[in-house]
């Protein structure tokens, strides 16, 4: 029997970036918040100090850093005729658990999407018309636009100290940026990274490919840095133990870094770690959320009553509360009816390996320390001929030189013995690697539901993952690597391997944390789980934040949206509380 | 002429003691300026608890504020602070106006008997009436807590409270600061708010065999716990004097300016208590500690090469990432090391601590993160820690004394037996 705890205003599900940010905007405005995480507390020291994070063996292939399967995991299948198996080791997507969240682990590659991203079906079928659009695509426009999102975009990069240089100023283009970025207000708070060999060499070798190349967004510190909240950030020292490790120079923007000094000392904030949430609550009509049910570590169970409750966990576990706890249409993939589960989207990603005689020194790097090409991505060219709908960015990131895991060998060298040691000390040095970055778009077919069989240590059905990728994806993706392969072709004296994404989706290799949908906004609820503001249509007191209410994936890393859709949805939440209810009515 | 002033000030003291509270009171005519007025104001004393830091020692890890038990260890043995919420049966809340004047006075308390000087009350005596009178109106408005003093941990003969009358004779100069006519109202408020309510001299003062500031030179720098609180005096490397009055307004305020950054206890000083005194206090605190001399000689030491080169690889390794070459630090971040009047204290242990188990930066409302180092412990051995130590208090134009492995020995066993 769950013990019943005195009641607070709001209650959290996780204590990550999303959570931290409604946190604060939310005891700004006097109420009194409850974060509830699964994991630890965690803080830069001593969890991500100097002296032991750079430990690639414990966090990067060890993955200790992340969620444990053993705790929690998902079953997957790339289509509906297979049978969905359980994921027993972390593979293609790594999430957190812990306070900071994903926060903590992510290289900080914070970028605004494209203006056209947000109304993507209207400007599809506008520009290529309505035909263009192959079946079982579930195309849809976000209900927000990027105008609106702008200030909101601007808070997070702002909160974040993100190093870059803006490409358009108010309409106008400015040199050197990225020049298909929309319009933002202000520049970046900070200037670029410093640039490394390889991402020098990038930059020239695109621009004689006839791109335009740019530094790449990133939320590492190029200076010293003081935010609105004065929060301080230490200078990025390029040390390449960025991404899946947590920052020990206070370098890396994450909510440790940014708002918990200034969350945890105020007093209508709580949180609780070790706490495992298994219900969102509703009263006996269901158009009320009551609370939370959740579960210590010990297997107690509360009930924690809230006047509101936020969903801020992992895209995947936000759709999976809310389908355990009844919330909302289940999605139907025979019928196409139901929403919750509907249009889960991930990333596509590929990449071609250089090997060239220059000395790179890759591990002097930084997790978003990187020189991209945008000329490829969402609307910013005629992909009419082409036959496909979205695309990507192309991008050279110098993240570090890890001995394990961040090399390059060519395709012929021998995978162990003496033959591959004089590989990588041929090659270790002088190669780099082109990444390309493509959007995936959502599709009937595609989608996360409870597993009929297999259930977790609460006793709770698993999430099922339905996943593969269709052919518009394939086509769009060998795209981007062929423009990709231009540009390695232009660095003088390169041998170069193109590494296409072929066949099935696979869970296994690790290919991008950016899963998205299931919850998905917008204007109609008849296809989305949440309004605009990403309000639940069923339930008004029940919100739910992150990349699960993406309704298709963008060609960009998710971070910089769900920031600014995260103060975008605060600023309804404080509506709301003022004036209770649906803040769109259908 | 300070020397001279003082002589004048001890002698109004004796007299003020032998003739009573009226010559008090006249004595400290100077100060009452600085005070609200003759009306009780518990807004004024709620100012004066904070600069006198109250809340850190009477306040235990978790506990209720005021209500004591936190330890306060001493060279002697572990004393525990008292209750001092209103609470009537274990608190203050049955003391009157002058039962609290006497214990911040003289250091006894309500029932006769003698407090131990781990509270401050040899600065504390300095305090106005006035002022004392406010800070009692102040803790008079907190929640009152029950919560029974713990009686403290000596051995004998100290564990006779009488003792202490014996040491009040030998060394508390007991009176209110009696103000400096030469000198300017601000000089007179930072001597006051320093030697009296900010009991600076408890840390940054040498102390004797029985725990009593040198009274010559109460400013000079002093072991305080396993740390060692730097000169406040004129030094040019290890005191104030490359500091300007603007530099100690700013380090009081936010617990860093371009030189140093405040760590251990000092971190805790700045966001409890030194960062709420207004910018005239803050000022005039400067301006007093400006005008304290530098001592006379400088110590010299020198350095072999072959040390410089293993500390500077160590430093290499270990530190520049946060300190950058050169030990500038990082403006607005973390600490510069070159150049630093911490760094090059008299004493290493404040270092060498800080190196073993790391150390943060005060958190205050302009700079919001308590920045914090890791510890080196586990990762550096003694040696290698006494290398590191020795070059940056070395290198980059910092010069002051070696530090050799057994120091280091010394300070692991002293956090050790402290349980840190």
């Amino acid at each position: 029997m769950a013990r019943r705890l005195p009641p607070v205003d709001v209650v959290l599900v996780g204590f990550g970036w999303t959570a931290a940010i409604i946190a604060q905007e939310l005891t700004e405005a006097g109420v009194q918040v409850l974060a509830l995480e699964r994991g630890e507390f965690r803080d830069t020291v001593p969890d991500f100090a100097t002296d032991t994070i750079q430990d690639e063996l414990r966090y990067a292939v060890r993955k200790q850093i992340f969620e444990s399967p053993e705790r929690e995991t998902l079953t997957f299948r790339n289509s509906a005729e297979q049978t969905a198996l359980p994921m027993r080791h972390l593979g293609s997507f790594l999430p957190a658990a812990g306070v900071g969240g994903a926060g903590v682990h992510w290289n900080g590659q914070c970028w605004r999407f494209l203006p056209s991203d947000f109304e993507i079906r209207s400007q599809v079928e506008q520009r290529y018309g309505k035909g263009f659009i192959p079946d079982g695509m579930n195309l849809q426009d976000w209900g927000v636009t990027y105008d609106e999102l702008e200030p909101h975009y601007d808070r997070f990069e702002y909160l974040c100290g993100v190093s870059g240089q803006a490409g358009n100023l108010g309409g106008v283009k400015q040199a050197g940026g990225n020049p298909f970025e929309g319009p933002r207000k202000r520049d970046y708070p900070l200037p670029p990274l410093q640039r490394s060999a390889s991402t020098t060499l990038f930059d020239k070798a695109a621009r004689e490919a006839g791109f335009d190349p740019f530094p790449c967004p990133a939320a590492n510190a190029s200076k010293p840095y003081r935010n609105p909240l004065g929060v301080q950030m230490g200078q990025c020292t390029y040390c390449g133990f960025c991404e899946w490790f947590g920052c020990g120079n206070y370098s890396k923007a994450s909510p440790q870094t940014t708002l918990l000094p200034v969350l945890l000392k105020k007093d209508n904030f709580r949180f609780r770690t070790r706490c495992n949430v298994t219900r969102v609550n509703t009263d006996s009509t269901g158009r009320q959320a009551t609370g939370v049910t959740y579960v210590d570590i010990d297997g107690n169970q509360f009930e924690q009553p809230a006047g509101m409750v936020v969903l801020c966990a992992f895209a995947q576990h936000n759709v999976h509360l809310l389908l355990l706890s009844r919330i909302g249409a289940p999605y139907d993939p025979k019928t196409g009816l139901g929403v919750v589960g509907r249009n889960y989207a991930y990333q596509i990603t590929s990449a071609v390996d250089v090997f060239q005689k220059e000395r790179l020194n890759p591990f002097m790097g930084a997790g978003a320390l990187g020189q991209g090409v945008d000329n490829f991505n969402g609307e910013n060219f005629d992909h009419g001929p082409l036959g496909f709908i979205g695309g990507g960015y192309i991008a050279l990131w110098n993240t570090g030189g890890r001995p394990i895991l961040q090399h390059q060998l060519p395709k012929e060298a021998p995978k162990w013995g003496s033959g591959w040691k004089q590989a990588m000390h041929d090659n270790y040095l002088t190669s780099t690697s082109i990444a390309t970055h493509g959007s995936v778009m959502s599709y009937r077919s595609n989608y996360v539901d409870l597993d009929p069989t297999w259930r977790d240590d609460y006793g709770n059905p698993l999430l099922r993952l339905t996943f593969d990728y269709q052919p518009n994806e394939h086509k769009m993706s060998d795209y981007l690597t062929d423009q990709a392969t231009k540009i390695a072709q232009a660095i003088p004296g390169a041998t170069h391997h193109a590494k296409k994404r072929e066949g099935h989706y696979s869970i296994v290799p690790y290919q991008t944390t950016h899963n998205t949908g299931g919850a998905a906004m917008g204007d109609d609820p008849r296809t989305s789980v949440v309004n605009r503001y990403l309000q639940s249509w069923d339930v008004p007191n029940l919100w739910v934040m992150g990349a699960s209410v993406f309704p298709q994936n963008a060609g960009y890393n998710p971070t910089g949206t769900v920031g600014a859709l995260t103060f975008w949805a605060a600023e309804a939440m404080k509506r709301y509380l003022k004036n209770p209810g649906p803040l769109v009515t259908t | 002429m300070n020397a001279r002033a003082r002589i004048a000030g001890a002698v109004a003291l004796v007299l003020a003691s032998v003739a009573g509270t009226g010559a008090v009171v006249a004595n400290s005519a100077e100060v009452q300026r600085t005070s609200p007025g003759p009306h009780v104001s518990a807004e004024h004393g709620r100012y004066l608890v904070r600069a006198g830091d109250c809340m850190s020692c009477h306040t235990a890890d978790n506990g209720a504020p005021f209500a004591g038990g936190r330890a306060v260890p001493t060279p002697f043995g572990t004393i525990y602070s008292t209750n001092i919420t209103p609470d009537r049966s274990t608190g203050i809340g049955d003391w009157s106006e002058d039962d609290f004047y006497r214990a911040m006075h003289q250091g006894i308390a309500r029932d006769g008997h003698h407090l131990y000087p781990a509270f401050p009350y040899p600065w504390f005596t300095r305090i106005s009436r006035d002022d004392v009178r406010d800070i009692k109106a102040y803790l008079g408005t907190r929640p009152a807590v029950r919560a029974v003093n713990r009686a403290p941990e000596l051995p004998w003969p100290l564990s006779v409270r009488g003792a202490m009358a014996v040491w009040n004779g030998m060394y508390l100069h007991e009176g209110v600061y009696g103000s400096d006519p030469t000198k300017s109202a601000a000089w007179n408020r930072g001597a006051y708010l320093v030697r009296g309510l900010g009991h600076c001299g408890a840390c940054h003062g040498d102390k004797n065999f029985a725990g009593a500031v040198d009274k010559d030179h109460p400013l000079a720098g002093g072991f305080a716990e396993h740390m060692y609180a730097p000169a406040l005096t004129g030094g040019k490397r290890d005191g104030l004097g490359q500091w300007s009055e603007q530099d100690i307004v700013e380090y009081l305020g936010s617990g860093r300016n371009a030189i140093a950054t405040a760590g251990g206890a000092m971190a805790e000083v700045v966001e409890q208590s030194t960062q709420y005194l207004s910018e005239a206090d803050r000022r005039a605190i400067a301006v007093y500690l400006k005008s304290l001399p530098a001592p006379g000689t400088e110590r010299q030491a020198s350095v072999g090469d072959g040390t410089m080169k293993r500390g500077a690889a160590l430093y290499l390794d270990n530190c520049e990432a946060c300190h950058m070459r050169g030990g500038t630090g990082q403006s607005g971040a973390f600490p510069p090391l070159r150049n630093s009047s911490a760094v090059q204290a008299a004493e290493p242990d404040t270092l060498i601590a800080a190196i073993l188990q790391g150390d943060r930066v005060p958190a205050t409302k302009a700079d919001q993160t308590a920045l914090a180092m890791p510890a080196f412990a586990d990762k550096l051995d003694d040696r290698e820690i006494a290398q590191l130590t020795t070059y940056i208090r070395n290198a980059w134009g910092n010069h002051a004394g070696s530090v050799d492995a057994g120091d280091v020995h010394d300070m692991r066993k002293q956090l050790r037996k402290a349980g840190h």
